[in-house]
């Protein structure tokens, strides 16, 4: 029990040094960058903005993009600990509240993803292993990589084009009700299921050939019982350790999806932020996606020594 | 003091010609009520307070939901009655004396009065460069007077002939006296009471806006087609980034109007039994401003070489066929443009004669040289244009090295504002010619970065008069000057091109090219 909190006490000091690590890097990265937001907003039209120098110099004042760069982090920092970051430089509106607006959309995409993505994914390595024709196998394994190599706006755009202008199936755009969800999360699942199957496949293969199995096999259990209940609990670790690179996947993947599809959430917002150089907001979104990487690699940590009696033990 | 009667003046304006607003064809016979309009915008509004907005998107929603004193007939360039019924300058257009109408309210029940017309423009005075295109109409205001409930008197320190137009527009559009109490990025954020048509509902980042009809509005522009309330019942103002995905969305009948047609979709959209609406951006064209603060452009024949060796006509066929090549540094659809194309002539020769008098010879590799120095200069630019490229190889034909570095808008605006640069590429939209002064005042943007002369005194007197024809002889001369001296070389001009679908009725563009949606129906 007390190895457990010391563990977890542990863990949420690396998570911090982890935060403090992505956020000083994006402000250093975000100041050494030519212009500056106010600038930027000044001339949003892509037209000659003629304001007068006084009044910007004073705009800028108000951000403190005049003070040295050592007051400026120590500003954001010191705000930033109280989980404030302040207000979006482009729109006025509180960078919290812009977080608060796209996390449910980009999550609701991401998770319903996801769980297409696992049942593809794992669907397709289970029927490749079991299949005994070589080349049905061939072709299901050779689908990842082609999946993998689409470029995820194209594939948005073609469906688009069947389903929404062609046939009216779904609609084009927006965030509303279920029908606008399965245009994008097709989009976003096919990759990330192309990276499942692969990685499940091969693991099969590998834990299909240990000695175990064949112990299972001469027991007298049909194929696929062996499958179902032995091979795949022993072949899923590697999946779960592909997580984190899955839920970054699918957060980098949000912000093709989302704008080719219209839809409101942090991809988009990050992308905007990026273009106008917006910090407040860059670092909001830079502080959430290291909380969630932080979140997800705590969870798969926690969760193989329950799938994995080798591991426990092993992980304190 | 001489003051101008309204009639007078929307006579003189009349007389001007130039600008043409193309409508729809509306069958004006048989409006119908009722509908919600479905409208791409191509990006995010950020903020939708038309006090502060500087983009388009921002603008045209911004344009539904307040009044201004004044409206701009887009064909005659006349300022004519909105909220205001009549005004008058005075003689060196210092005084503007606004006599309001009786009875408009704003949403939240306010009058629409003296008092109110007060707090707006000292609220946009207050919001500085936030007010992106604001606080250039209202430098220099001095005072405001309201000697009763419906008369605003405004006073400037110096002339200012352009704030009659600006009250034309939504940037000076009028929000209730408690909504400019709210900070100015609550009001960003929709929080936005008017007098306008419509009404704010929701506003949700690239997502989009939501208008409703304003049932007991009755106070619309003397310009509008109808009386009383809106036809449509709503808008939707939906932001859909993809160029591809707006024309898929308007084939498909998801959305009605598309207000950002991309060149390489226009003919896909002639095609599909679509309606496209194109009207130029008044103002300053595309041009190519020079540094004349550099030893290379302080050299008037190296000014006006460039000029020459431009072959405009060649620059129509890689822009859309909507967008036409500059005819004078003011786009066509500005009030008081004048056709200066003789100016623009394209003469080879001519630019090769003046660098070869300039002291530049040809060197071994076809680039001018003199003194050792090649005659070569970078411009850095982030708009998306294909015709660079072309002036690029044009001018290399008289044997100057113009280097094109495309870069993204936050560096290049670093590099303006640290002054190194040679040549800056811009446009400005504004229906007033008032823009030229904006821009290329010596004594005040100055972007040539030149001494003052004949172009800013002509530019200075030109603010001093609302009278149509001396205004007119002053910007002839002016943009003339502009022109022949080589200060700022006209390239093509921008285009708004909209595409709408068969059942969108009544919609026209407003004098600054953006959209007015008042009269717009749906057929059922």
């Amino acid at each position: 029990m007390r190895g457990t909190a010391l563990y977890l006490l542990g863990r949420g000091g690396q998570a911090l040094l982890v935060l403090w690590a992505a956020f000083s890097l994006s402000f250093v990265i975000l100041y050494a960058l030519p212009s500056d937001p106010v600038s930027i907003m000044l001339n949003q039209s892509g037209e000659q903005s003629t304001v007068n120098q006084q009044q910007v110099a004073a705009l800028r004042a108000q951000y403190h993009l005049d003070e040295p760069l050592a007051v400026q982090y120590g500003i954001a920092l010191w705000h930033a600990v109280q989980l404030d970051f302040g207000n979006s430089i482009q729109s006025g509106q509180p960078v919290s509240a812009s977080l608060a607006e796209a996390l449910p959309k980009t999550a609701a995409l991401a998770l319903v993803s996801l769980a297409v993505a696992l049942v593809l994914g794992v669907s397709l390595a289970l029927v490749a292993s079991l299949t005994r024709r070589r080349w049905l196998r061939d072709l299901l394994l050779g689908l990842p990589a082609v999946a993998v190599s689409l470029p995820t706006f194209w594939v948005g755009l073609l469906l688009l084009q069947w389903f929404s202008f062609g046939w009216h199936w779904f609609p084009a755009m927006g965030n509303q009700g279920f029908a606008s969800l399965v245009l994008p999360t097709l989009t976003l699942a096919i990759p990330t299921s192309a990276v499942i199957a692969q990685v499940l496949a091969r693991s099969l293969a590998a834990t299909a050939r240990l000695p175990f199995v064949d112990a299972l096999r001469a027991k007298g259990l049909s194929p696929l019982r062996v499958l179902l209940t032995h091979v795949l609990h022993n072949a899923v670790i590697p999946i779960l350790s592909l997580s984190g690179v899955i839920v970054g996947s699918l957060l980098a993947g949000s912000v093709v999806t989302e704008t080719v599809f219209s839809r409101e959430g942090v991809g988009r917002l990050a992308q905007g932020a990026v273009s106008t150089q917006d910090i407040p907001v860059v670092q909001g979104v830079v502080v959430l996606a290291a909380l969630i990487f932080i979140a997800v690699n705590l969870l798969v940590d926690l969760l193989y020594p329950l799938l994995d009696p080798r591991i426990r033990g092993a992980a304190r | 003091m001489k003051p101008f009667s309204v009639a007078l003046l929307a006579l003189l304006l009349a007389g001007c010609g130039g600008p043409s607003g193309e409508v729809s064809q509306a069958d004006p016979s048989k409006p119908h009520s009722g509908g919600t309009l479905r409208v791409a915008l191509d990006g995010d509004p950020q903020c939708v307070d038309p006090q502060q907005a500087g983009n388009n998107t921002a603008l045209n929603v911004g344009r539904q939901l307040v009044d201004s004193l004044t409206d701009q007939d887009p064909v005659t360039g006349a300022i004519v009655p909105w909220l205001a019924e009549r005004w008058e300058v005075d003689a060196d257009s210092r005084r503007f004396t606004f006599v309001l109408r009786q009875g408009a309210t704003f949403s939240d029940g306010a009058a629409v009065d003296a008092a109110a017309v007060k707090a707006n423009l000292q609220g946009i005075l207050a919001l500085g460069a936030r007010s992106i295109l604001g606080s250039t109409y209202l430098a220099g205001l001095k005072r405001i007077d309201t000697p009763d409930s419906h008369t605003v008197v405004v006073e400037f320190e110096q002339s200012n002939a352009q704030f009659l137009q600006a009250t034309s527009t939504m940037t000076l559009g009028l929000l209730s006296p408690a909504n400019l109490a709210l900070s100015s990025g609550e009001r960003c954020q929709g929080q936005l009471v008017g007098s306008g048509p419509f009404v704010l509902k929701s506003f949700v980042h690239n997502q989009k806006v939501s208008l409703s009809r304003r049932e007991d509005y009755a106070w619309g522009s003397s310009l509008a087609a109808h009386t009383g309330k809106a036809w449509l019942d709503g808008i939707e103002f939906l932001i859909i980034p993809e160029s591809g995905v707006r024309l898929g969305s308007l084939a498909s009948a998801q959305i009605e109007v598309n207000t950002s047609v991309a060149p390489q979709d226009e003919p896909g959209i002639e095609g599909q039994g679509l309606v496209l609406l194109t009207r130029a951006n008044p103002g300053v064209v595309f041009n190519l401003a020079l540094n004349e603060s550099t030893p290379l452009f302080a050299d008037i024949k190296v000014r006006q070489a460039l000029n020459k060796a431009i072959d405009r006509a060649e620059l129509q066929r890689i822009i859309s066929r909507y967008q036409k090549p500059a005819t004078a540094l003011l786009a066509t659809s500005t009030p008081l443009y004048r056709d200066f194309s003789g100016l623009l002539a394209y003469d080879p020769d001519g630019a090769r004669r003046l660098l070869d008098e300039a002291g530049w010879q040809v060197g071994a590799d076809g680039v001018r040289v003199k003194d050792g120095k090649r005659l070569a200069f970078r411009l850095d630019y982030w708009q998306q244009t294909p015709i660079l490229e072309l002036v690029q190889q044009q001018l290399k034909g008289v044997g100057i090295d113009f280097q094109l570095n495309k870069s993204t808008i936050s560096q290049v605006t670093a590099i303006q504002a640290g002054g190194d640069f040679s040549v800056r590429f811009l446009n400005l939209t504004r229906a007033d010619p008032d823009v030229l002064r904006t821009v290329y005042d010596a004594r005040g943007y100055n972007i040539n970065k030149r001494e003052p002369g004949e172009v800013d005194r002509l530019l200075s007197e030109s603010s001093k008069t609302l009278d149509s024809a001396k205004r007119q002889g002053l910007i002839d001369q002016a943009s003339e000057l502009l022109l022949r001296d080589g200060h700022a070389i006209a390239l093509v001009e921008l285009a708004t091109v909209l595409a709408h679908g068969k059942k969108v009725q009544g919609l026209h563009y407003e004098a600054s090219s953006r959209l007015q949606f008042f009269d717009t129906w749906l057929q059922p």
